[in-house]
């Protein structure tokens, strides 16, 4: 077969981006021609200023070297630019005479710098802001001349003034507005800034308007003269007044442009077998200059080029980050606002500190940090998330609440991490190794830095910490993507609210025919998304779905929990944590015979053995004659109980029997991650209900009812569903809400993470305001909890499912 | 000299799935079967902590392990980057729905 041909003007971060992830979907789809008018690969152009200041060398910014294009095929023409397109022949030519024939054509040409059309523009000495080119232009500069003028008090104008000054320039940054920064801070931000800038010795004239260059006899830059008269030595003059789309070449070839190319939510041009990514397209009205949506830009383009034909591009939220080391600035989304937006405001002239928070009614709109900018990421996150935040609006000004969070000895800032402090605490990774992976490796989002460094990895309790990180590193270009936006894994571009959508209007049961239905790219997916689409498919379908047990993960398949040394652990279920002799008796004569090296008791008031062989689980099941405590599983853990009115003087309910009672009725429950209950007999909370997924507290006149509550790697207090007068409400209010979790969350989305994402109000109306929508519920977890078994018993017994645990002897 | 010791049948392993060889004399081995019904065999030890591989996920020509979730290729034995290592690998063979192994 011939294979079609694909031509890519323009060797940026856009361009390249896109075909990296053409080459992910669709690897021997095209044969690929790349156009570059710079003579180097791929670099990260946002690590300019770092190279300008001499933070960092060129050399660790190449994202793709010469060797990459080549290990792909690529065939790539450095030092050349594409001067003419010929639509009508599909043929691309350029200022080297070099023509290349196309099926498909991307035009990622990026931008040019404006240039100020002022008398002298042309003169030696005057440059932009662009590329590595004008880099090595200032730096030559740097060397031998003595006075710069920034025209420009933007990100690149303040970066490179910085850059200038720390190789040893008197540097002044001439600014039209009134105040530095003008589309990203407030004035009062940028005051701060201001005095924080000149402190470091750049000099600032505002509100000048540039008249013209002068030069002398050489033709060389040598002063700058303002509309009032003032004039300025200069002998290096960087205009870095912003940037235009390149579309020059879509505007010869006759491609409609208007603000730059028109592209629609395909990233099609008007020709439909050109398509157009990054700084040179117009969406929807929007040009971008920032990474982010250049990448998003380039998912959906290689989505379309790869003849997938799903994905949408509907425009991106920025955020920016001003990268001069020692300054902390932070905005993201709209943080100017208007008369329909309210603002929260924090200043602290002295300590050098300003925040805005801009909302729009029960939603952030808009952050602008100066000074702290610690929280960027998570306020970034809660803008594209879109989430409610009126329930944590007054406490949305001081951060993430980080109360309880482990595993980082109590570090909240990544910023005043020390290069050497442990980040991970599960796999040991510092703060530098993280920042060292991100510069060398190119990486732009926290799953990238996960794969590189395993930080994050385990239990995931640092991310917030690795996103700040990496925010602090890479600014707006950081992909932080929500999760329930970001597709399941690799084996497809569908996220986990699609599939359910699927599985449900589609009525699909079967995981063959889900996966064949959206295209997955691997016949039978990875480890990571065929345990979520089982759950769904179960979830979604009882009684008609199959529970395919190669799709779950070793624990759920052997019900048992796999240790570090291959054996097992088992814990029978002891209803709401109330024990017998017998049982006893039972549980010390397996330990006896089959020597288990450790009997524990555990948190959720059972008795766990632990230290079984595979092969000897059968047998240890059916001596114990107890059910499964499904210890193992994304299911219903435990009830933990206090010991209520029954003994205790202080009970005010039979706490215990609830809980034994709520055990019952939920065994065997498959959920999207593992659910724990407890039942406390009085506020005093002995069962520790404030922190579990369902938690309830009697008291005289009857039950409180709390969801969402952890107490795992970030303990999280439950909050207040409904008071109930009856036992029988309780069940049913719990099993309502649990159904509602099953039906809705994501497969390992914990309770409280659901209760983020969908808000507590909403939920309240299903479970507590609509009586009918509640039994309908609870009728419908009474549906499918009727098709499960003990799983223990259902293996005891001889058969395919026996064989499991029977090894093969050579 | 290698030897081909028949081990199992195709039946015997699920589909997807593996089963555990233990030897009187070394280590325990571990026989995939894909979903293709194509058998591959590695020794059931995974480079990074030592995970039983026979009981992690088998998907295409892969095998995630169930202790931290290496991929490791049932082919050759080699781990999935940026992760790096390689599990020993035991040749196989499927000859009339019979599995045999090079030992």
């Amino acid at each position: 077969m011939v294979r079609k041909k694909l031509v890519v003007v323009g060797n940026g971060m856009a361009g390249v981006r896109t075909l990296e992830e053409l080459l992910s979907l669709a690897p021997d789809a095209y044969d690929i021609t790349v156009f570059g008018a710079e003579p180097w690969g791929n670099y990260n152009r946002i690590l300019l200023s770092p190279v300008l200041s001499g933070e960092q060398a060129f050399e660790e910014t190449i994202l793709n070297d010469e060797a990459w294009y080549a290990a792909q095929g690529i065939c790539l023409h450095l030092n050349q630019t594409v001067t003419a397109i010929d639509r009508s022949r599909r043929v691309v030519r350029s200022d080297k005479g070099i023509e290349a024939s196309y099926d498909r054509l991307l035009l990622a040409t990026g931008s040019n710098p404006f240039i100020l059309p002022v008398p002298g523009k042309e003169l030696k000495g005057v440059v932009s802001y662009r590329d590595y080119h004008d880099v090595r232009f200032m730096l030559d500069a740097a060397r031998h001349k003595q006075h710069a003028v920034v025209i420009g008090g933007g990100l690149l104008g303040l970066e490179a003034a910085n850059g200038l000054a720390a190789r040893g320039m008197s540097v002044t940054v001439v600014h039209l507005s009134a105040w530095l920064l003008e589309r990203q801070l407030d004035q009062a931000a940028a005051r701060l800034l201001q005095k924080n800038l000149e402190a470091r010795g750049l000099a600032f004239l505002l509100e000048k308007q540039t008249e013209a260059l002068l030069g002398n006899d050489k033709g060389e830059v040598r002063a700058i003269r303002f509309k009032d008269g003032h004039e300025l030595p200069a002998d290096l003059v960087v205009m870095a007044v912003g940037i235009r789309p390149n579309t020059a070449l879509a505007e010869s070839s006759g491609l409609y442009c208007h603000r730059g190319l028109v592209v629609n939510d395909t990233m099609q041009t008007y020709d439909p077998r050109v398509y157009a990514v990054g700084e040179c397209v117009s969406h929807r009205g929007m040009a971008y200059g920032l990474v982010a949506p250049l990448f998003e830009q380039a998912k959906v383009a290689a989505n379309h080029l790869a003849g997938h034909g799903i994905a949408r591009y509907q425009g991106s939220i920025t955020s920016t980050k001003l990268k001069v080391t020692g300054i902390d600035l932070f905005s993201a989304g709209d943080f100017i606002g208007d008369d329909t937006t309210e603002a929260i405001t924090l200043a602290d002239p002295v300590g050098g500190v300003y925040k805005k928070l801009v909302l729009k009614g029960e939603q952030l709109v808009g952050a602008c940090l100066y000074g702290d900018t610690g929280d960027g990421a998570w306020y970034f996150r809660l803008i594209r998330e879109g989430r409610a935040v009126n329930e944590i609006r007054d406490q949305l000004m001081f951060g993430e609440s980080a109360i309880g969070d482990s595993g980082h000895a109590g570090e909240n800032r990544s910023a005043s991490m020390a290069d050497s402090a442990e980040v991970c605490g599960c796999n040991g990774v510092c703060k530098g190794t993280i920042v060292k992976a991100i510069r060398e490796k190119g990486l732009f989002s926290v799953d990238e830095i996960k794969k590189h460094t395993k930080a994050a990895s385990s239990c995931g309790s640092c991310t917030g910490l690795v996103e700040q990180i990496l925010v602090n590193c890479v600014g707006g270009a950081a992909d932080v993507t929500p999760k329930g936006e970001k597709a399941i894994c690799g084996c497809t571009e569908h996220n986990h609210a699609t599939v359910r959508k699927v599985i449900r209007e589609q009525h699909l049961t079967e995981m063959s025919a889900l996966m064949r239905y959206l295209n997955w790219r691997n016949e039978d997916g990875c480890a990571t998304c065929r345990p979520a689409l089982n759950y769904y498919l179960i979830s979604s379908w009882p009684g008609e779905a199959k529970d395919d047990a190669r799709s779950r993960l070793v624990n759920e398949r052997v019900h048992a929990n796999i240790q570090k040394d291959g054996t097992y652990s088992v814990i029978p279920r002891m209803w709401g944590g109330v024990t017998n002799p017998s049982e006893l008796r039972r549980i010390a004569d397996v330990a006896d015979k089959y020597q288990v090296p450790m009997v524990k008791v555990t948190g959720g008031q059972r008795i766990d053995l632990l230290g079984i062989k595979k092969e000897d689980l059968p047998h240890v099941w059916e001596e114990l004659a107890m059910p499964s405590g499904h210890a193992y599983g994304k299911s219903l853990r435990t009830v933990k109980t206090c010991v209520g009115s029954e003994f205790c003087r202080f009970g005010t309910q039979n706490s215990t029997q609830m809980g034994i009672d709520l055990e019952k009725d939920l065994f065997g429950m498959w959920s999207p991650a593992k659910v724990k209950l407890a039942v406390s007999g009085c506020p005093r909370n002995c069962s520790e209900a404030g922190i579990k997924d369902v938690g309830i507290i009697a008291v005289d006149s009857g039950w409180e009812i709390y969801i969402g509550g952890n107490g795992g790697i970030k303990t999280e207090v439950a909050q207040f569903l409904v008071k109930v007068k009856t036992a029988a409400e309780v069940l049913e209010t719990c099993g309502a809400f649990l159904q509602l979790y099953r039906e809705e969350a994501f497969y390992l989305e914990r309770t409280v993470h659901y209760l983020h994402r969908v808000g507590l109000d909403g939920v309240k109306q299903r479970i507590v305001e609509d009586a009918a929508g509640r039994s309908e519920l609870y009728a419908r977890l009474h549906f499918a909890l009727s098709f499960e078994q003990d799983p223990w018993q259902e293996r005891i017994k001889a058969g395919a499912l026996r064989r499991e645990f029977e090894v093969l002897a050579l | 000299m290698t030897d081909w010791v028949s081990v199992c049948t195709l039946a015997d392993i699920p589909p997807q799935g593996s089963r555990v060889i233990k030897r009187a004399h070394g280590e325990d081995i571990a026989v995939f079967r894909t979903l293709n019904d194509e058998v591959f065999a590695l020794f059931d030890r995974c480079p990074h902590k030592g995970g039983p591989l026979s009981q992690g996920l088998v998907h295409g020509k892969s095998v995630t392990c169930p202790l931290h979730g290496w991929v490791i290729a049932l082919d050759g034995g080699q781990v999935q980057a940026p992760d790096q290592g390689c599990a020993n690998k035991v040749l196989s063979r499927l000859e009339a729905g019979v599995v045999y192994l090079a030992l």
